[in-house]
């Protein structure tokens, strides 16, 4: 479903991936850690489309399309969906307007008719319960005075909207305590149905325990080193980066 | 300061009030008005208050008085509110749309010998004309007009809606609607003043003048909106003085013309006053919208609260002025204020000039204005979830103003602006901000 082949970016001027080579196949889950700087959330920001990431060399496939060639929002109506590491605010913009276009919009491109006002509020109300988000966030402007973990919530509650084929993670493990850990694991666990597919960026191998993914994959600088299954975590946990670095360089 | 000694504008408009019917109770002051119309210097580009707004759009065409004839309302234009409502098409009011029968509103026309007195004593003196050059138009042309007097102590159940729609005639029409409020002591209102016009309306001028008296610990609620379309001039005033502990909270939105300019004149002339005021300035197209507000703080511990927003589009052009004036003995004053605008476009323009005199010492007062554009991360945020860039540019630009909007607690005036604004959003790709934001 997706194919990355020898992909290089840069940002700022700065080489951040280099030569980068992955490949995931439906209903597949691949946890990518690393250091910080070694180019985790590049990957997610270059697949989603980021403006100022820009691709240097290699391709990327998706699902048999060529994904660098679209647009943002192609992408995301196709199915690339990026949970965002810093959610932005959007005071002025309801939640539940915002949330209504984007599912419109995906539903759209998938064919499919576009929910009524009443249907859609319904599927909101049931989804925000589903990620433990108050639905009065509903109302307010998007991400607008939400702490973290709300913020974050709010983000798998949109992934669980949007259904899409893949979902990115970018360290959605940051700033969460326990229990909405748990909240968001259980919402992605979820979502887990043999078809779609998950990158799962992470710093710790913590949030491993909940989801548990097929893959790990130690990227450093910009490039995957090490590949192995859910246990490479572990040692990671036990033995931290530097040893992988050394071998790598 | 003159450019000319008196304009045609200036002659053209005492013609016209001479050729009115007006009742004798008001001579003074039409005579009065009449005098500094013609004594005042006609604005020019070293005046100050005028700099940026030139007024050739006025001098440029031959205005008449409203025909007097009824006109119908165009579909649509009215809020639907319960209130006491009085609605004037071209200056003339439309019994029928209207609903009176509260007591104290009343036009001036049908006052008592006790409104008339009321009226009289109030009438041109909550307005100070030294800033307010079309204040003293008004007095000269002073005739009809609406008297909202709340007793002490009165709050009423209904708001007052006071709608002014402009439509073609014959000639370019002069309206000039007065409004004054007299909220006594401990008394509460709610007013709603809309200003709409016909979109074929040519070339007609409205010189709205609205004075609101809020005595002690009065509670004046007050939305002012103007909504005329294109070729509508209007210059508008609203003066609000505020005795001890009284409230004033306004909310103004107006989308722009060829010519607009709104004036806000707020004195704090009673302490431990407070005074709020949110605006929103759309021009697109080749339209000028002028807002200018001056704030009197006269009187100690009295707290005003300003933010202003606009999206500029196209080739507009908008202007904002905010004064904020402490007197020496004005101590202990808070006193804020916000101007924020969006560019659309390279051609858009926006002069903005927050001001602060201060000359008390125990004060804490504080102003910004800037220009932005739209948030490069919350545009790739919303194509990040399917939105086109036209969508999502639409969104924030809306969500800009929204701020703002969702802070009016009547909720048919918000309705009505959330729908026709994103109305108006939707259809014109020019308000929503360009593309540079992520050109990176």
């Amino acid at each position: 479903m997706l194919e990355i082949r020898n992909l290089s970016a840069r940002v700022e001027g700065n080489d951040i991936l280099r030569n980068l080579s992955l490949t995931i196949k439906p209903g597949e889950v691949h946890a990518i850690m690393g250091p910080n700087g070694a180019g985790k959330s590049t990957l997610g920001n270059v697949l989603s489309g980021r403006p100022g990431y820009e691709v240097t060399g290699g391709e990327v496939q998706f699902n048999g399309k060529d994904l660098l060639a679209m647009e943002i929002e192609e992408r995301a109506r196709e199915g690339v969906f990026l949970a965002f590491q810093y959610p932005v605010e959007i005071p002025g913009v309801s939640n539940m307007e915002f949330l209504k276009a984007s599912v419109d919009a995906r539903r759209r491109h998938q064919g499919l008719p576009e929910l009524s006002s009443f249907d859609f509020m319904k599927l909101a109300r049931e989804t925000s319960k589903r990620v433990d988000l108050d639905q009065a966030f509903l109302k307010r402007g998007v991400n607008e005075g939400f702490s973290g973990g709300e913020k974050k919530r709010n983000e798998i509650m949109q992934m669980m909207l949007l259904e899409p084929a893949l979902c990115i993670l970018d360290e959605t493990d940051s700033g969460l305590d326990i229990d909405a850990l748990q909240v968001v694991a259980a919402g992605v666990n979820a979502m887990r149905d043999g078809q779609r597919s998950f990158i799962v960026v992470t710093h710790y191998q913590r949030l491993l325990d909940y989801i548990v993914p097929d893959y790990v994959h130690v990227l450093a600088a910009g490039n995957i080193v090490r590949t192995g299954g859910k246990e490479l975590a572990l040692e990671l946990e036990a033995r931290g980066y530097s040893w992988l670095e050394a071998e790598g360089a | 300061m003159n450019d000319a000694p008196h304009t045609q504008f200036q002659q053209q408009a005492l013609h016209l009030a001479a050729a009115q019917q007006a009742p004798d109770w008001l001579s003074a002051l039409r005579f009065a008005g009449a005098e500094q119309w013609l004594q005042a210097g006609w604005p020019g580009r070293r005046t100050e208050l005028w700099k940026y707004t030139p007024l050739q759009a006025l001098q440029k065409t031959p205005f008449q008085n409203a025909s007097g004839a009824l006109h119908s309302i165009p579909a649509n234009t009215l809020l639907d509110v319960d209130a006491t409502r009085l609605v004037f098409v071209n200056g003339i009011l439309d019994a029928g749309a209207s609903s009176l029968g509260q007591t104290g509103v009343v036009l001036f026309s049908a006052a008592s010998p006790e409104q008339q007195a009321l009226i009289a004593r109030h009438l041109g003196t909550v307005a100070t004309t030294p800033r307010h050059l079309f204040a003293t138009l008004s007095n000269a042309l002073a005739g009809e007009g609406v008297l909202v007097h709340v007793p002490r102590g009165a709050m009423w159940e209904k708001p007052v809606y006071v709608v002014n729609i402009a439509v073609p005639e014959a000639g370019a029409a002069l309206v000039s609607p007065r409004l004054l409020v007299v909220v006594e002591d401990s008394a509460q209102v709610e007013l709603i003043e809309h200003f709409a016009s016909d979109a074929q309306a040519q070339n007609g001028f409205v010189n709205s003048l609205t004075e609101i008296h809020c005595g002690a610990n009065a509670r004046v609620q007050h939305y002012r909106i103007n909504l005329e379309e294109e070729h509508l001039l209007h210059i508008g005033g609203v003066h609000v003085d505020l005795w001890r502990d009284a409230r004033y909270q306004g909310f103004t939105l107006a989308e722009g013309s060829t010519l607009k300019r709104l004036d806000y004149q707020i004195t704090h002339q009673g302490a431990g006053a407070s005074a709020v005021l949110n605006g929103v300035y759309l021009p697109r197209h080749q339209q000028l919208l002028d807002y200018h507000t001056n704030v009197e703080h006269k009187a100690p511990h009295c707290t005003t609260a300003e933010v202003f927003r606009g999206i500029v589009a196209d080739d507009a052009k908008a202007v904002f002025n905010g004064r904020i004036h402490i007197h020496p003995h004005a101590q202990k004053t808070l006193a804020e204020l916000n101007n924020r605008t969006l560019l659309t476009s390279d051609r858009a323009e926006i002069d903005t000039k927050p001001e602060l005199e201060i000359y008390a010492d125990d004060v804490k007062c504080a102003h910004g204005a800037t220009v932005s554009q739209i948030d490069a991360d919350a545009l790739f945020y919303l194509r990040s979830r399917g939105l086109t860039h036209e969508q999502a540019r639409s969104m924030l630009s809306f969500g800009f103003i929204n701020e703002l909007l969702q802070g009016i607690t009547q909720v048919a005036v918000r309705d009505y602006l959330h729908k026709h604004l994103q109305m108006v959003f939707a259809e014109a790709d020019s308000i929503a901000p360009m593309p540079v934001a992520d050109a990176t």
